[in-house]
């Protein structure tokens, strides 16, 4: 299986024109899944991130040629996804009520009441989107610093201050709110 | 910020933004993979346009500079 793959991403690399279509094919369908997950840890918006899964492949089939075996296809598609996430969050406007199917969390604080919640996540959408993904893949998704910094093109330092900024913010927009975190 | 009050955040964000379980799409997204790579494959680049632009231009502004290019062409 590993050889099968490495063939398809040979292909889908320096391929002819009709081998490199298929090994595209066989790359989306086996890799879809993983992007449309990490787009939508980030976005939080099933619709979105499957427009953004297309977008991202998109961007793929188009830099086929930049791709480098040794990095994965998986860590440069997540790369990608990434920036695409983070051009479609820079569009969005930030909500001022949240949609009502919110999930509640399963192990929350009794003493956390339902406003703090809802503040808490308008207050963190209100963040810059550079500083919220990297907040959201660690402390909410406790992805490894090391592969947010690779999807983000960053330090893993790096990743360490934005999340510290975030929650510096977020604790500073809610107590403007008149709650004290 | 301390590390109590970082911890404490961290926590009220997790409640508020609780992780995401496994997902897939509701659907197979290769038809709108199709549909967006034809798509995508017909239209000119943007740079296309902007040369054309140019050149346009270039021809209203500097009309003398025409036998030129189509001495070049």
């Amino acid at each position: 299986m590993p050889n099968e793959e490495s063939n398809v991403l040979d292909q889908f690399r320096q391929g002819s024109p009709e081998t490199f279509e298929d090994a595209f094919e066989t790359l989306f369908r086996l890799h879809q899944r993983a992007v449309y997950e990490w787009l939508l840890r980030i976005v939080r918006n099933p619709a979105a991130a499957e427009d953004l899964t297309v977008e991202t492949f998109w961007r793929i089939y188009r830099a086929h040629a930049r791709f480098q075996p040794s990095r994965g296809f998986e860590a440069w598609a997540r790369t990608i996804a990434t920036h695409a996430a983070l051009d479609w969050l820079r569009t969005q406007r930030p909500e001022s009520e949240l949609p009502a199917d919110l999930p509640a969390a399963t192990n929350a604080d009794p003493g956390v009441v339902d406003e703090i919640r809802r503040k808490t996540a308008l207050a963190f959408g209100r963040l810059p989107p550079r500083l919220r993904i990297a907040a959201l893949l660690a402390v909410v998704e406790e992805q490894p610093h090391k592969e947010i910094a690779t999807a983000l093109g960053i330090s893993v330092a790096a990743v360490k201050l934005r999340v510290f900024r975030a929650l510096r913010l977020l604790r500073k927009d809610l107590q403007q709110q008149g709650i004290a975190p | 910020m301390n590390s109590h009050d970082e911890e404490r955040m961290k926590q009220l964000l997790r409640e508020a933004l609780p992780p995401i379980a496994e997902a897939e799409p509701a659907r197979d997204l290769w038809p709108s993979m199709l549909r967006k790579m034809d798509a995508k494959t017909d239209a000119p680049p943007w740079f296309d346009w902007a040369l054309l632009g140019g050149l346009v231009a270039l021809a209203a502004f500097f009309p003398a500079s025409i036998p030129v290019f189509l001495y070049y062409l």
